[in-house]
């Protein structure tokens, strides 16, 4: 008999139905808005506050390049000692003092030059101004040498190189970003997926052999059938709370950004700055039409289906692990020692991802870990944007397929014996012995 | 008379323990039949292959005849010792579950589960909770839950314990209900008296072997000593116990009575009658107490276990 569909509906309305898990759905998002609009707004007022730098420029060279900024007031103080400049400055709550010691050789200018304050001052501030007083004695130094600045300036150009493939597709910096965020979300959806619902798969078998149901159960249905029921049931609950979350975190960015008028872009990550970084230099106008023709350029279809095959591959992968581990303990807290080197992959793909593939995604650690069949679903995601040869994307997933049918295997295996197993936790070598039962 | 069940030669290892050595039982149909066995002896190995729950190493099962298969899943009922329900699920909703996991449909199920809810007079308890349950409570459902599908062998393994002495009487009754419409009962306990009480026939298993098998009414004839137990009130006891242990085997007995008796256990030999002994003893005095000591299931388990 199969069983398999009753199973799955009952995993699912368990899932849905419990408390915790409608609250998690619909706090997840709030909290996570909350959280952002904290963000952008803390990170507003912090660049908000004003700052007062006073100069003591002794040599009178390079004071003018300090005009004053949106949040920096640059003092110029004039004939004055060094002792007096320290004390105004301490006295007028200034943000600290820059002093440039009095001399004609340039090279003996930059090499003595202090910044006094009363705390440390931020990296940002004392960059800031580094660049400044740097440009200023190198054009000091070429006027010296009899060089016309202006003339520098006239001659100096932006290259932007334009990028065709081959076959005469063009492409662009914009296109790699473009190509870059749909990989990393790919990726990073996986590994987000894997984590919150294998541990709930687990959780839930766990639940079966603590309350004793699990030898009624399994005297109607095998083992293998109430696992991958288990497997089904849980992450079409998953799927379920993952559009929700898109639904309401949708509505919400987008009210809170109109309500408050913050723009919720400045909570960036370190990879959105990257991106951003990445397409200064282009003209405004052109990005958006070129972030447009990207999306055009991508090859959609193949992105799609493999998305969905090795997404679908990886996960039941990783959850059916999950399930073998949620069967081999007791309880929660037995899980860690046999969690880790299930995790340990996961981590690496990740980060391999982020790294590797960032850098040259046709590269030989990002090709080969996007074939090992425990990194390969997160590391071929972020790989397909930027076009990977059809025969690559078939031998992974062949790949990942054979090894999901022996992790299957296997799973069921210690979840066959451990789950009428109670009492002790089991190490790896009682583990080994079960697959032999 | 035909047998439910036959398991012929089965045995089980786990690495190099051995669960079941070359075990063979027949359950007659209609009986209800006492599984025995000291602690971790195998009993619950065997009655988990009968549920297909683990596969045997060798030897076969027969259920009505036919080799065991999936089939059969709900021809059996099975209330396991270690047992429970999801905590967080209702009553009903779980009880359904568990009733279609046994093949049957919706529908049929929810009569059948109403029916029984009324009759065990916990027809309110359908939206609650599992853990708003008492342990009592649970087990009247897990009961229930076990019987609904009206399988052709039941089997129970120590269904008494955490229940009540009313809710037991109830349970027993049932048990003894579900016999009469036709079904078999497998019962595995360690509570001699319920074995004494219900058991037709019964099966002995220790250290992963069966040790004994049969009838009960067989086995206990098989292990009586032909002693009997005598209370005669006589104007001289000692002489009379003196002339007594002359003529035959005896010991003293000890239990209730009114006067103050000579009590003895006299054995017999295979060819004295205990008409005969009944016969010298009423012209000693007045014969109050005799009784052929019938051998109780819990001697029979201490001795063959100790036996071996």
């Amino acid at each position: 008999m199969n069983h398999l569909p009753l199973i799955i509906k009952r995993e699912y309305l368990t899932k849905v139905k419990n408390k915790s898990f409608i609250v998690m759905t619909i706090l997840s998002p709030i909290l996570v808005i909350v959280l952002i609009t904290v963000v952008a707004y803390l990170s507003q007022l912090n660049n908000d506050k004003q700052r007062t730098i006073c100069i003591l420029d002794e040599t009178g060279l390079v004071q003018d390049v300090f005009k004053s900024e949106d949040n920096t007031t640059y003092n110029i103080l004039e004939n004055m000692s060094l002792v007096d400049a320290k004390e105004l400055v301490r006295q007028t709550e200034a943000y600290g003092l820059l002093h440039l010691q009095g001399s004609d050789n340039l090279d003996s200018i930059s090499a003595h030059i202090k910044f006094y304050s009363e705390e440390s001052p931020s990296l940002t501030i004392i960059a800031n101004l580094e660049s400044k007083i740097d440009k200023k004695i190198e054009n000091l130094k070429l006027q010296e040498k009899g060089v016309d600045i202006a003339m520098i300036e006239a001659s100096k150009t932006n290259v932007n190189i334009n990028q065709e493939s081959f076959d005469g597709e063009k492409t662009s910096k914009i296109d790699s970003v473009v190509k870059l965020f749909f990989g990393s979300a790919a990726g990073y959806l996986l590994f987000m997926f894997i984590i919150i619902y294998g541990n709930m798969i687990m959780r839930s078998v766990i639940e079966e052999k603590t309350s004793r149901i699990i030898e009624v159960i399994i005297s109607s249905v095998k083992p293998m059938q109430l696992m991958l029921g288990k497997i089904i049931g849980t992450s079409l609950a998953g799927i379920t709370q993952f559009i929700i979350w898109l639904f309401i975190g949708g509505a919400l960015l987008f009210t809170v950004s109109i309500v408050f008028g913050i723009d919720t872009s400045q909570a960036q990550s370190p990879n959105q700055q990257m991106i951003e970084g990445a397409m200064q230099n282009s003209n405004i106008n052109m990005q958006i039409q070129d972030v447009y023709n990207s999306l055009h350029h991508l090859p959609m279809t193949n992105l799609i289906i493999a998305f969905l095959l090795f997404f679908i591959g990886g996960y039941l992968l990783y959850s059916s692990l999950y399930a073998a581990i949620g069967a081999a303990v007791d309880n929660e807290t037995d899980t860690q020692q046999f969690l880790l080197p299930v995790l340990m992959p996961l981590i690496l793909a990740v980060y391999i991802g982020f790294f590797t593939v960032i850098e040259d995604p046709h590269g030989t650690v990002s090709t080969v870990f996007s074939f090992i069949p425990l990194t390969s679903p997160v590391v071929m995601l972020m790989r397909i944007p930027f076009g990977v040869p059809l025969w690559q994307q078939v031998v992974s997933l062949l790949l990942l397929i054979s090894t999901f049918i022996f992790t299957v295997w296997f799973a069921a295996k210690i979840y066959r014996v451990g789950i009428l197993m109670y009492g002790k936790k089991p190490s790896y070598k009682e583990l080994i012995k079960w697959i032999k039962y | 008379m035909s047998n439910i069940l036959e398991v012929q030669n089965v045995s089980k290892n786990f690495g190099s323990f051995t669960a079941l050595n070359k075990v063979s039982i027949s359950v007659p149909k209609g009986s209800i039949y006492g599984l025995l066995g000291p602690n971790g002896a195998g009993k619950t190995t065997l009655i988990r292959i009968v549920n297909q729950i683990t596969m045997p190493d060798s030897g076969q099962v027969f259920l009505d005849g036919t080799p065991l298969s999936g089939v059969h899943i709900k021809d059996i009922g099975y209330l396991p010792e270690e047992r429970g329900l999801y905590k967080s699920m209702k009553v009903g909703e779980q009880a359904l579950y568990l009733a279609q996991l046994k093949g049957l449909s919706h529908k049929e199920a929810k009569a059948r589960l109403k029916y029984w809810f009324e009759r065990l007079e916990i027809g309110d308890w359908w939206n609650k909770k599992i853990q708003e349950l008492s342990k009592g409570m649970a087990q009247k459902i897990q009961f229930v839950v076990t019987v609904l599908h009206q399988p052709k062998l039941l089997i129970f393994d120590e269904p008494f314990s955490g229940f009540d002495p009313i809710n037991a009487n109830l349970i027993k009754d049932e048990i003894l209900k579900l016999r009469e419409d036709g079904a078999t009962v497998i019962f595995s306990t360690h509570r001699m008296e319920s074995v004494e009480e219900l058991c037709d026939d019964i099966a002995l298993i220790h250290k992963s072997n069966k040790i004994l098998d049969g009838k009960l009414v067989d086995i206990k004839r098989q292990y009586k000593t032909n002693t009997y137990e005598v209370g005669i009130l006589a104007q001289n006891k000692e002489n009379l116990e003196q002339e007594l242990s002359k003529k035959f085997q005896t010991s003293t007995a000890s239990f209730k009575t009114l006067g103050d008796e000579l009590k003895l256990n006299i054995k017999l030999t295979d060819v004295e009658k205990p008409n005969d002994l009944l016969g010298y003893l009423c012209n000693q005095g007045q014969v109050s107490h005799f009784v052929e000591l019938i051998p109780s299931v819990n001697e029979i388990f201490i001795q063959t276990v100790k036996n071996h």
